[in-house]
């Protein structure tokens, strides 16, 4: 479960300010502003351009060029799913489908009531234990569509 | 009494950390007297979660242990290494452990990969104290002469690299460890930072020694959270020692190193990318010249190598040159990190000098196909290598041979396919994928990818063939010698490879059009 906070400009200030001075600090800034938000709010992009004294279309530039960064607030439970290669030689694409019919979305959506953001991701290093996932930043190996149902289950037990 | 259960992210996902909570359980519930080690992996990953116990013979290994049979392994006497259905016997004895030629991985799976002092007890930091003794340039003719080449999947001599950085004259110098390992079948960079993180930061200190830098910073991929943490602690725990830092094991030599997390960006394995990103900005690759040896980070001198390769320069530097050099064959010295991956019984980390045949990896060690299916397919190099069929299974695993056969060794991960797979669909997901990684610099890889796509989805609805697979061809030659970087200029391996050995699988009939809210939820949309 995530401990995400609600936007806060003057949080979102003092997690800069913490980093706009490390060498090459946009990325660790807009890592931060993520970790304590969930997601990078548009807000935020004027705070981090003026303190590095970058432009805003920069700034934004960076938050789209890198698939990690979202626009958006995830939901509760944030589920990664590899579709590399190692993860589709094991059957990858049944799974992932599996989970999309169960949460009625595709991947890159959130569930309409908020519980699950679905994200495709391209290699978790766990490709002799395909397929792989992540659940809210914790690993499984060999996810078939039982396991898969087994992981959501419990995290909406968790909720 | 020791009793190890592996924190790398691969057992933790079959559920070591549960494993060791039970353990744990039953030490206290038995009064026994036992201390739980978080160790490594020992890369024998359908045996994990894999526990070890310190007997007087050596380490016995159980697996795969599953927290539920804990308290009867105990019953069986699991504690003094006794027999159970689970007992694998000695691990060193485990032949597919026997076999294999550990010298990057010697450590790792064996020590705790955050005690320092275990670390020197393993032979650790003697290729820095022996580096301490050395000129500059011994240190750099050392890594030449050892053969060592970038494990990154380039392949470029090392010991060449580090001699342009020594000889560029400059204020401020840098090294930094790709560790953005985003190849598919991969993962040895994550065992070494998750497992033996501190061979990296040796790697790193004498490559400083040897180059003249004083600052380094290692880019980690975010897909690899523990990783990260790891790495991060044990930074924090060398330079608490005075092994990094403004006077290094007292030498009055100084470096220190940063942790930097990547984004969920492909393109910034590629090192000029990298350095992009390092800096704050997209991750959009730079002209060559000038090479980042001269002109890298913040425009000053820059190592850039592989996890890999940087891990391996302790052995060369405590052991020799020669000792490194007597390992491999043709112009591949030393040993590869193998990784097995994908549709495969025994999936895991083999490291063994350079030499081996695909076969013999995939089938001596990894016992053939999981599925138990008939083997078809097999992609070496991560996503921007050539897909062989059963007939190349005869190529040793050389950069070379590899090369004659129009394939690549890339950073070792061998992904393995059963009959169920289909090549059109892998040449596809091939420019699909570069279509979503391409940074866009170049016209070839950013438009070519995603006209890619849709002439390879024309073959396989069977409209115009002949002439789609014309235009397929010629668009790979286009990708391969007008792209910038390695991400455009290789996709066409896996499509050409795809069409060239198994050309049916681009001849079947055509399949039904899907219903229309099917398409909707294709998630590639």
């Amino acid at each position: 479960m995530s401990t995400i906070q609600t936007w806060d400009a003057d949080r979102a200030l003092l997690r800069i300010r913490e980093l706009q001075h490390v060498p090459g600090a946009l990325l660790p800034i807009l890592h931060a502003l993520q970790d304590e938000f969930g997601y990078i709010d548009s807000a935020a992009i004027p705070l981090v351009a003026d303190a590095l004294n970058i432009s805003k279309a920069e700034v934004h530039g960076v938050i789209s060029f890198y698939h990690d960064f979202r626009h958006h607030p995830p939901g509760q439970h944030v589920l990664k799913m590899c579709r590399a290669e190692a993860c589709q030689s094991m059957g990858c694409d049944q799974t992932i489908q599996h989970v999309e019919k169960r949460l009625g979305v595709k991947l890159g959506e959130t569930t309409l009531d908020g519980s699950f953001t679905v994200e495709q991701v391209f290699c978790l290093g766990l490709c002799a234990l395909s397929p792989a996932v992540m659940l809210d930043g914790k690993p499984y190996g060999r996810v078939s569509k039982q396991v898969a149902d087994m992981l959501l289950d419990n995290a909406r037990r968790l909720q | 009494m020791k009793i190890y259960v592996p924190c790398d992210t691969a057992s933790v996902s079959v559920g070591a950390d549960g494993v060791a909570r039970a353990i744990e359980q039953q030490i206290v519930a038995r009064r026994i007297d036992a201390q739980v080690v978080r160790n490594g992996s020992r890369g024998l990953f359908w045996l994990e979660p894999l526990v070890e116990v310190e007997t007087p013979k050596g380490r016995v290994a159980y697996g795969p242990v599953a927290a539920e049979s804990v308290a009867e392994m105990f019953d069986a006497g699991f504690a003094k290494g006794g027999q159970h259905a689970l007992c694998l016997g000695l691990t060193e004895e485990i032949p597919y452990l026997k076999q294999q030629e550990r010298l990057t991985f010697a450590r790792c799976g064996i020590t705790d990969p955050l005690s320092l002092a275990d670390y020197i007890g393993h032979n650790g930091y003697r290729g820095l104290e022996r580096a301490l003794k050395m000129t500059p340039e011994a240190i750099v003719e050392e890594v030449a002469g050892s053969g060592l080449r970038g494990r990154g999947g380039a392949g470029f001599p090392t010991g060449i690299k580090w001699r342009t950085v020594l000889k560029t004259a400059a204020g401020q110098k840098y090294i930094c460890c790709n560790a953005d390992e985003g190849d598919s079948g991969t993962y040895a960079d994550r065992m070494i930072m998750e497992g033996d993180p501190f061979v990296l930061i040796e790697g790193m200190t004498i490559a400083a020694i040897a180059v003249g830098a004083t600052e380094g910073y290692v880019y980690i991929r975010s897909e690899y959270p523990q990783a990260f943490r790891t790495m991060t602690r044990a930074i924090e725990i060398a330079r608490d020692k005075g092994y990094l830092g403004a006077s290094i094991a007292g030498s009055g030599k100084s470096f220190d190193l940063h942790v930097r997390l990547g984004a969920g960006a492909y393109i910034c394995g590629e090192e000029t990318s990298m350095l992009e990103s390092l800096e704050g900005r997209r991750g959009q690759i730079r002209f060559k010249p000038p090479l980042p040896a001269i002109e890298g980070l913040f425009g000053k001198p820059t190592v850039i190598n592989n996890v890999i390769s940087l891990a391996t320069v302790p052995v060369i530097l405590d052991k020799g040159a020669k000792f490194y050099q007597d390992f491999g064959m043709g112009k591949s010295r030393g040993t590869l990190t193998i990784q097995l991956a994908g549709n495969i019984q025994h999936g895991g980390l083999v490291e063994k000098a350079f030499g081996l045949t695909l076969r013999q990896a995939i089938y001596d060690f990894g016992g053939g196909t999981a599925s138990g299916r008939p083997l078809r397919a097999v992609q070496v190099g991560g996503p921007l290598g050539a897909y062989f069929p059963e007939s190349l299974l005869d190529t040793p695993l050389d950069y070379e041979a590899f090369a004659a056969k129009r394939g690549l060794v890339g950073h070792g991960g061998i992904v393995v396919f059963d009959d169920t797979v289909d090549l059109a669909r892998q040449a596809r997901f091939a420019m699909e994928f570069c279509a979503i990684e391409s940074c866009g610099k170049c016209t070839p890889c950013r438009i070519g990818s995603t006209r890619g796509v849709e002439v390879i989805d024309r073959i396989i609805a069977n409209q115009e063939r002949t002439k789609n697979l014309e235009v397929l061809d010629d668009l790979c030659e286009l990708l391969l010698d007008g792209s910038l970087c390695a991400l455009g200029g290789l996709t066409p391996y896996p499509v050409l490879s795809a069409v060239q050995h198994f050309p049916e699988d681009f001849a079947k009939p055509a399949p039904p059009p899907p219903a229309a809210h099917i398409q909707e939820t294709q998630p590639w949309r």
